[in-house]
């Protein structure tokens, strides 16, 4: 039996944007927030260093700066104007968050505190300047538990482990989403005037992965079948510090605090390739230092990893030889008691995956998949935009990791997702309330249910030649070796004929739970089914764009090309095939210029 | 090694009775409990269901009854448990379907403390944060690490003998809140912690405080709660 509900306000998704968009648009309009985790699980809260603005409490700083190091962070890919609105919004999005009772860490003075983190400069000096707010190392987690609490204080309506599979439209409108609740097995649709997608990235494609597992990719995979385009999705960004073999986030946070990389021979490297920031220079650039050092045989013990060096001498000695010191102008002598302090979960993992102390040894670090750069169109005000042309798709909202504003162009700066994700949750829920009091509900498509079935039922049906936990292996595999931090055509055209082939293998799966009570084989699989329509759809981006931008960087075209690719991708399929086209990218202030760190 | 991996299972469509059943894998001393159940489910049995989200031990989903202690089982390393490894789901709560259980009771009780900062008073003028010292802000910091997995309310002979029962883990949020120094609500949450159904059913058995496995020192604040009840000090 299909359940019926109509609210004027949907949002798919309880991480920080979707808890945002929730939050205002209940304001004033009937809201509903659909997840199909409980939201305290989301991967909001693993975000670790911080959240980013030019709050300046600890020293100068100033909004221009936070925009310009984040075009820069892009690669000048990121759409000025929108960075210019976040940046701007930024000092007011973390202070709402502590009016809401975020605590986060504090200076003397009784401020939030805020830490140096990767590609965040003073602007006239090029030096590192402390612009991320932080709470220790947990501020993804104090931020989601935050907003989830004052979600609960204004009685935000939440339908907790609801799994949305389809999106449905009609007369070029969103009217409403299709979930299945995971408890009962029962299908509900949910009618609705707007729609804000908010379920995150699709991290979980790659093998060496810091995403969780719920990172499928399942609101751009609703999204796409329903013919709305994807932007710029070859662009996905490599976090340089993974726990070696198993992808867990070692955050920038330590680096902020003073933590070096070295490799196997024992020197710090990063010198070579960011003569200034050095250790603190933008993520793909580090993540593409630590793979040419491997490569050339200084991983640790000839090894793919190398270490992060967090020791107190270690930082001690190099923040002397670098002339960094304290905010008062003295020398940094930091201790294992005011590091573990900052930085108490790095240790905890550490400890409990490793068996190492990072206060007495180095961690193996190697790069891990993180962040989804690319995603739904969208606008500053979270409104899904379907072509070059601003056109906006009545009804349709996204925000988080799974839209592209575009905020992080070809590379996301460290902290600014926590920021996008405050910003323009907030913004996409107030412009979808305010849609919803002008607009009437548009009549739901007869049979709603029918496409979320039928993808059901193709699942139930295979004939069981192929298993599903398979197939994701080598999906995981061929993405992280073919398409990962360095790609080449040769490359992603295996990886291209590898995806057709695990395509193929899947229409053979068959899941065996026919029970209805938490069947999570069913769910499970159709998880997979997301992954493999994205991963085409991020390997063709990827072989499409013939240079090196950003997380983009292929060894067959080693330089940006701004003359041909200075420019957003579209992708959409139509009949069975996929099919790119552009959008341009909006400068405003700073025309590109060669990235040196 | 090879490990035996023994694992509660209900599925409620098709078994009157639950069961236990024993499966065999080869697995590293490295590999978490979780990897193990992954492994089973994608390879012997899919129906085999367990929530899991993050698999470090940050997003609080996989809380379980692992060789009689509540961990979550993307933290328990096979190296920690040895070969014979039993898997149970949290106590005290209605099992769903094999390892799920069903966690409203455990919500409605965290509910129940008014789970949110509250401060109704003016922003302070220049519209910036409120200000709180280094030392103020360190007071409460242990009890921000909640995760709200469960792991404790459910290792908790107290919250066994009655699900209305608020918990370690409410209280954990309590103490978040009446001992932050900008909430200003602190005499109503202590009020709702001397109820009957409050803090008087902890009679510090420490489990709480062994199960957590954000190392936060439940029974510690449980203990400064009761101290602030009696005391009327929010020091």
């Amino acid at each position: 039996m299909t359940q019926n509900h109509q609210f004027e306000v949907v949002v798919v998704g309880a991480g920080g944007a979707g808890l945002m968009a929730g939050l205002y648009a209940s304001k004033t309009a009937k809201t509903a927030v659909i997840s199909k985790l409980y939201p305290t699980r989301s991967h909001t809260g693993a975000a670790q260093g911080g959240i980013s603005a030019a709050l300046g409490n600890l020293e100068e700083d100033r909004v221009e700066w936070h925009t310009y190091d984040s075009v820069k962070g892009s690669d000048y890919l990121g759409d000025q104007d929108s960075i210019e609105f976040m940046c701007q919004e930024a000092p007011q999005a973390i202070l709402e968050l502590e009016h809401m009772g975020l605590p986060f860490d504090r200076t003397p003075e009784g401020k939030i505190s805020q830490r140096p983190f990767g590609g965040h400069t003073n602007n006239v000096t090029g030096k590192p300047v402390r612009r991320a707010a932080h709470a220790a190392d947990r501020t993804g987690h104090m931020i989601l538990q935050t907003l989830y609490q004052q979600c609960l204080k204004n009685n935000v309506n939440f339908y907790d482990e609801f799994q949305v599979l389809d999106l449905l439209t009609k007369d070029g409108k969103a009217c409403g989403v299709v979930a299945v609740e995971l408890a009962t097995g029962e299908l509900h649709v949910f009618h609705a005037k707007a729609v804000i997608f908010a379920t995150g990235g699709h991290g979980r494609m790659w093998e060496i992965t810091s995403n969780a597992y719920a990172y499928t990719g399942d609101g751009a995979a609703i999204t796409f079948r329903r013919g709305i385009p994807l932007e710029d999705m070859e662009f996905f960004q490599f976090h340089p510090t993974g726990i070696y073999k198993l992808g867990i986030l070692i955050t920038e946070g330590v680096r902020g605090e003073g933590g070096i990389l070295i490799n196997g021979k024992g020197e710090r490297f990063m010198p070579k390739y960011a003569p200034t920031v050095k250790d603190l220079a933008s993520r793909d650039v580090i993540s593409r230092a630590i793979y040419m050092e491997i490569r050339e045989g200084r991983g640790v013990n000839g090894s793919n990893y190398i270490y992060l060096d967090v020791r107190p001498e270690v930082v001690n000695k190099f923040a002397a030889l670098d002339g960094r010191t304290n905010p008062d102008g003295s020398p940094i002598k930091v201790t294992a008691e005011e590091l573990l302090h900052k930085l108490p979960d790095i240790v905890d993992f550490n400890r409990v995956y490793l068996g190492i102390d990072p206060m007495t040894q180095p961690m193996p670090i190697q790069p891990t998949a993180h962040y989804t750069m690319g995603g739904i169109p969208t606008n500053r005000y979270g409104q899904v935009v379907v072509d070059d042309q601003g056109t906006i798709y009545p009804g349709l909202y996204a925000a988080g990791e799974v839209a592209c504003v575009s905020i992080h162009g070809a590379n996301r700066l460290g902290t600014n997702s926590l920021l996008d994700l405050v910003v323009f949750g907030k913004y996409s829920g107030l412009k979808a309330a305010e849609y919803a009091k002008s607009a009437d509900f548009t009549p739901l498509p007869n049979d709603p249910t029918a496409f979320a079935s039928q993808q059901f039922d193709a699942l139930r049906n295979g004939d069981g030649k192929e298993n599903a936990f398979d197939i994701g292996r080598e999906l995981k595999k061929v993405m992280f070796d073919d398409v990962g931090v360095f790609r080449i055509e040769e490359g992603m055209k295996n990886a291209l004929t590898k995806l057709a082939e695990l395509r193929e293998r899947f229409k053979h799966v068959r899941v065996n739970d026919s029970g209805k009570t938490f069947n999570t084989e069913l769910l499970n699989a159709w998880e997979l089914g997301n992954l493999l329509e994205l991963a085409e759809v991020v390997a063709t981006c990827a072989l499409n764009r013939k240079e090196s931008r950003g997380g983009h960087a292929r060894e067959d075209y080693s330089k940006r090309d701004d003359a041909n690719w200075l420019k957003h991708t579209l992708i959409t399929r139509k009949n069975g095939k996929l099919e790119i086209s552009y959008k341009p990218v909006v400068i405003t202030k700073y025309q590109p210029k060669e990235r040196v760190y | 090694m090879e490990v035996t991996l023994k694992v509660f299972r209900f599925n409620p469509d098709v078994d009157k009775k639950w069961r236990y059943e024993t499966y065999k894998l080869e697995a590293d001393p490295t590999d978490r409990v979780l990897d193990l159940l992954e492994r089973v489910k994608g390879y012997t049995d899919g129906s085999l269901a367990f929530r899991r989200s993050c698999a470090h031990g940050v997003c609080g989903s996989d809380a379980l009854r692992i060789n009689g202690k509540n961990s979550l089982a993307c933290k328990a390393l096979v190296r920690d448990y040895g070969e014979k490894i039993t898997v149970e789901p949290i106590m005290g709560l209605k099992v769903i379907k094999d390892l799920i259980v069903d966690m409203k009771p455990f919500f409605d009780n965290y509910k129940k403390i008014l789970p949110f900062f509250i401060n109704d008073s003016p922003l302070p003028a220049d519209g910036k944060e409120r200000r709180q010292s280094i030392e103020q802000r360190e007071r409460f910091d242990d009890t921000t690490k909640c995760i709200l997995c469960a792991c404790c309310t459910t290792s908790c002979p107290s919250f066994w003998a009655s699900d209305d029962y608020l918990g370690p883990a409410a209280m954990v949020t309590a103490h978040r809140f009446i001992f932050d120094s900008r909430d200003e609500s602190a005499s109503e949450r202590l009020h709702i912690l001397s109820e009957t159904s409050g803090i008087a059913r902890c009679h510090t058995v420490f489990n709480c405080t062994m199960a957590c496995p954000r190392e936060i020192q439940i029974t510690k604040a449980i203990g400064e709660l009761k101290l602030a009840m009696v005391t009327g000090n929010l020091e």
